[in-house]
């Protein structure tokens, strides 16, 4: 083996992979050596991070939760990160072949060497590519089969509030932002390996389970009822928690990362710079796992956005930013924010930009403004649910005639392309409130050819179909078949394209119901699921959000056989409606979120009663601020934007 | 009726020039859109004042030429740029240098002469180097002169449209073969016809006339393109406007 004729630690693999490019596609992705990528000396540090974006690098590059994890990781002198993406099967094939491992792009090190792998988990479907690293790396894919040898496996992100699926292969999961955990590991780490390993691996990781946020599932036994529902989780160390909490940070001005983002050569998906305006979101749409598990909302300042955009244009040349938020309009200062950023980067050829926002007219006017100096693409609404009813029902209430005449705005101001996103297979839905969604389309077109004179206007419909997730209000619910959301997006399509003079300017974007049904299997998942994950790998699974590569018979295949053994099956973890009381894979993980409240809101969303917004109709109990000693953050803080001297051009 | 945006046209052009920056390390990986984003984005950094096309999506005014292919490294690529205030070449070329990536280096930068031609017709051959390592340097040989005893020589060429037969014997000038610490190399200069003929296909065209096929991946360097002059050699493509600025001392380019 290669491992025993190495030098020594950390040296690069790059001379025996480059070989291996010249025979792959988009090779520049491997290369690394993108602009602000940072290598450090192995030997001048005591921590060495690894940080995986379980996807492809295009994906995976432009994540902003990495990107700023590398940042303020390398920042620290005794320690280093190096990132690692999950790597197509043409080159994993080469790399088999000639004993090549996993490998980071940075310094080309080979993953097995470093004493922390964090692995960020935007969604599920990327757990397959974790199982595909870790065997490529060398690095057992048990965490009980792992020395003190191997790297410590992290996972993060959104989808390690219920860590329970990949329990047995990853050694701990953090919840929530990451940016303060990252150092007191990387403490615990360094104080460990200075010690000389005292207890081996098993102290280390009672160590870090004794860290605020971090969840070593080893040390919590689960046990199960007759009827297959969890009895008992229970920890069989007294020294861990019984309940691990998440972690917040607080004051977003003093995080200001990523103050360097990393400017790929390769082409990526996002093709612009993002600041992040606020973290958490308290609007309550009761499907929104994000909304819910990131609370509160923590507002950046005014000044503090407009160094953030300052300093990342002059770092990348990136010719657009992304003001990105979960509901960018809801800053307390974005009229302002978007008319001062605007004016200073007038005739620049900056453009400025928002996610997708509600359904609101203001929000028209802000793309306007933010526009003013860029490309006019398109402008994207996200009212989620079909008809009135059933946005009632997901809390996101907003009229018909409201919506129909906000789209109608933006066409009358001249844009020519809106985007609707929705969600097909909610709690409660029928046909009628997805076939609700064609009406609306075509009456936003009638109105839109009719305000602004043209009938070279276009709508898009994306849909997407609903996956209940945990600590959200939906966690109970009875996830929708695949057949169920296949059935109502062709009425759909058969509706929208009846009236050919108006179908023809309405395009329909939808996915199958397939994925989402394994995604709901990995979302609501326990420990006995991990045997499913680790047999569709075996069968070859990987690369699951990719639809050239993800096989619903691996999976469904993989669940019947591996979930038999359990007497259980596919439907009874995902079209199975959960019980008041019954013992959730994630009750001893705490989002803050009382689980009475989302209990009672659950039930209001069944009786289609709303809920206001903390931030101005007053605290309805959620549960978050007092367990986790936190408050809402926002301005407006009366501060503006100076001009700048702007680029030249 | 075409649409217009309100407000003014953006700004002439007032200015181009022609620059020569490498592709080498590991961006040689980097294909000719990797490399059209890096240079975009170290225009805007290192502010250099582009003129804008007009339009609802205004683009820099940028022509890219002649790129070496994705695995190729390279100490000769060419680009135009146009601006819309004068500026000193040498400091256009240290500012975008200094902003680009280790690897993809700025070389030279001139003014391009008005009435000097284009630049796209100055390039129409390269000389390249293909380190074989592995490769036994008289067998290298002996194929090199049974490929250039041919009248023809086709190889498969993946196009757009599908697999088509190329010509690569009519597009080799010249080929030579060098020893350099070991390695066998081969120099080979290719005329820019099209489809092009690559390094790849060079290499094709031996295995195919000589059954040679070397053990590890060749390693192609473009060192040199341009115009390919009466001697066979491959000639500086921007000499034609260093030529023309020295006569006007850097002063604005007269025809």
């Amino acid at each position: 083996m290669t491992a025993d004729l190495r030098a020594s630690a950390g040296d690069s693999l790059y001379p025996r992979l480059e070989p291996l490019l010249a025979q792959v596609q988009k090779p520049i992705q491997y290369v690394g050596g993108e602009l602000n990528a940072q290598v450090k000396p192995w030997d001048d540090v005591a921590v060495h991070w690894a940080l995986m974006y379980p996807d492809a690098y295009e994906v995976g590059l432009p994540n902003q939760g990495l990107m700023i994890l590398y940042e303020v990781l390398n920042e620290r002198p005794d320690a280093l990160a190096e990132r690692t993406y999950a790597v197509w099967p043409d080159l994993a094939g080469l790399m088999r072949e000639h004993g090549v491992t996993q490998f980071t792009v940075d310094a080309h090190r080979p993953v097995r060497e470093f004493d922390l792998l964090g692995v960020s988990f935007a969604t599920e479907l990327g757990y397959t590519n974790l199982l595909e690293a870790l065997d490529l790396a060398g690095v057992p894919l048990h965490a009980v089969d792992r020395d003190e040898s191997h790297p410590v496996v992290v996972a993060g992100g959104h989808a390690a509030f219920n860590p329970e699926p990949v329990s047995d292969f990853v050694d701990c999961a953090v919840l929530g932002d990451g940016e303060q955990v990252v150092g007191d590991i990387t403490d615990v780490v360094a104080a460990w390996k200075d010690q000389g390993r005292p207890g081996g691996r098993v102290e280390l990781l009672a160590r870090l389970s004794r860290v605020d946020g971090v969840y070593v599932p080893r040390f919590y036994a689960v046990s199960y009822a007759a009827d297959g529902t969890i009895a008992e989780v229970r920890r069989t160390r007294d020294d861990v928690p019984a309940r691990v909490g998440k972690r917040t940070v607080m004051d977003l001005d003093e995080w200001p990362y990523p103050k360097q983002p990393l400017v790929p050569l390769a082409e990526s998906v996002h093709e612009r710079m993002s600041v992040e305006i606020f973290r958490g979101c308290t609007r309550g749409c009761r499907f929104c796992q994000a909304g819910m598990i990131t609370r509160p909302v923590r507002e950046r300042t005014i000044t503090g956005i407009g160094s953030m955009v300052d300093a990342g244009l002059k770092a990348t040349g990136y010719e657009e930013v992304g003001l990105l938020s979960l509901s960018s309009a809801d800053h307390s200062e974005i009229g302002q924010l978007a008319k001062e950023l605007a004016d200073r980067y007038e005739g620049t050829n900056t453009g400025l930009s928002l996610p997708s926002t509600r359904v609101d007219a203001f929000n028209v006017t802000l793309a306007n403004e933010l526009s003013r100096n860029g490309r006019r693409s398109g402008l994207t609404f996200a009212p989620e649910g079909g008809s009135e009813r059933i946005r009632r029902v997901i809390n996101k209430t907003v009229s018909k005639e409201d919506l129909v005449r906000t789209v109608t705005t933006a066409y009358a101001n001249g844009w020519r392309q809106v985007k609707l996103y929705f969600m097909c297979g909610l709690p409660t839905e029928t046909d009628e409130d997805v076939l609700e969604i064609a009406e609306l389309a075509v009456e936003v077109i009638r109105a839109g050819r009719e305000a602004s004179g043209s009938k070279d206007i276009r709508c898009t419909v994306s849909i997407g179909g609903f996956v209940p997730k945990p600590h959200t209000p939906f966690q109970w619910a009875a996830q929708a078949s695949a057949e169920t959301i296949d059935h109502r997006l062709r009425i759909l399509r058969e509706a929208i394209n009846a009236d050919r003079r108006i179908g023809r300017s309405i395009g329909l974007r939808y996915h199958d119901g397939k994925p989402g049904v394994i995604e709901g299997l990995l979302s609501r998942g326990d420990r006995r699921v991990g045997r499913v994950i680790e047999r569709v790998w075996r069968d070859g699974g990987h690369f699951d959000g990719w639809s050239e590569h993800f096989s619903f018979q691996r999976w469904t295949t993989a669940a019947a056989e591996e979930l038999a053994t359990f007497g259980l099956d596919l439907d009874w973890y995902t079209t199975r409606e959960r019980t008041e009381h019954e013992v959730l894979p994630w009750d001893h993980l705490d989002s803050g979120l009382d689980k009475e409240w989302l209990w009672d809101d659950w039930q209001d969303a069944i009786s289609e009663d709303e809920v206001g917004d903390c931030r101005w109709t007053g605290c309805y109990d959620c549960g978050v601020c007092p367990t986790m000693g936190t408050d809402i953050q926002i301005g407006p803080t009366g501060r503006s934007l100076l001009p700048l001297t702007p680029v030249s051009r | 009726m075409a649409r217009t945006p309100d407000g003014p046209p953006p700004p002439p052009t007032v200015q181009k020039l022609r620059l020569r920056y490498t592709k080498r390390g590991p961006l040689r990986f980097a294909s000719h859109r990797d490399l059209a984003r890096a240079l975009e984005r170290a225009l805007r950094r290192a502010q250099v004042p582009m003129a804008f096309s007009a339009g609802f999506s205004p683009h820099p005014k940028i022509s890219y030429m002649g790129a070496a292919p994705t695995g190729a490294a390279s100490e000769a690529e060419y680009f135009e740029i146009g601006l819309s205030a004068r500026c000193d070449p040498e400091q256009v070329r240290a500012a975008l240098d200094a902003s680009l990536p280790p690897g993809i280096d700025v070389l030279e930068c001139v003014e391009a002469v008005e009435g000097s031609g284009s630049l796209a017709d100055r390039l129409n051959a390269t000389r390249w180097r293909i380190d074989l390592p592995g490769v036994d340097a008289d067998e290298l040989s002996a194929a090199v002169q049974t490929f250039l005893a041919q009248e023809v020589v086709l190889v498969a060429k993946r196009t757009k449209n599908g697999t088509k037969d190329v010509d690569a014997r009519e597009a080799v000038v010249s080929a030579a073969v060098a020893v350099e610490a070991g390695c066998a190399i081969l120099l080979v200069v290719v005329r820019q016809l099209t489809p092009t003929v690559r390094p790849d296909d060079v290499m094709a065209a031996l295995a195919a006339v000589a059954d040679l096929h070397p053990p590890l991946p060749a390693r192609a360097v473009r060192e040199a393109q341009g115009r390919l002059d009466d001697s066979g050699d491959v000639a500086d493509p921007l000499g034609p406007d260093r030529v023309a600025s020295s006569r006007c001392q850097g002063e604005p380019a007269q025809v």
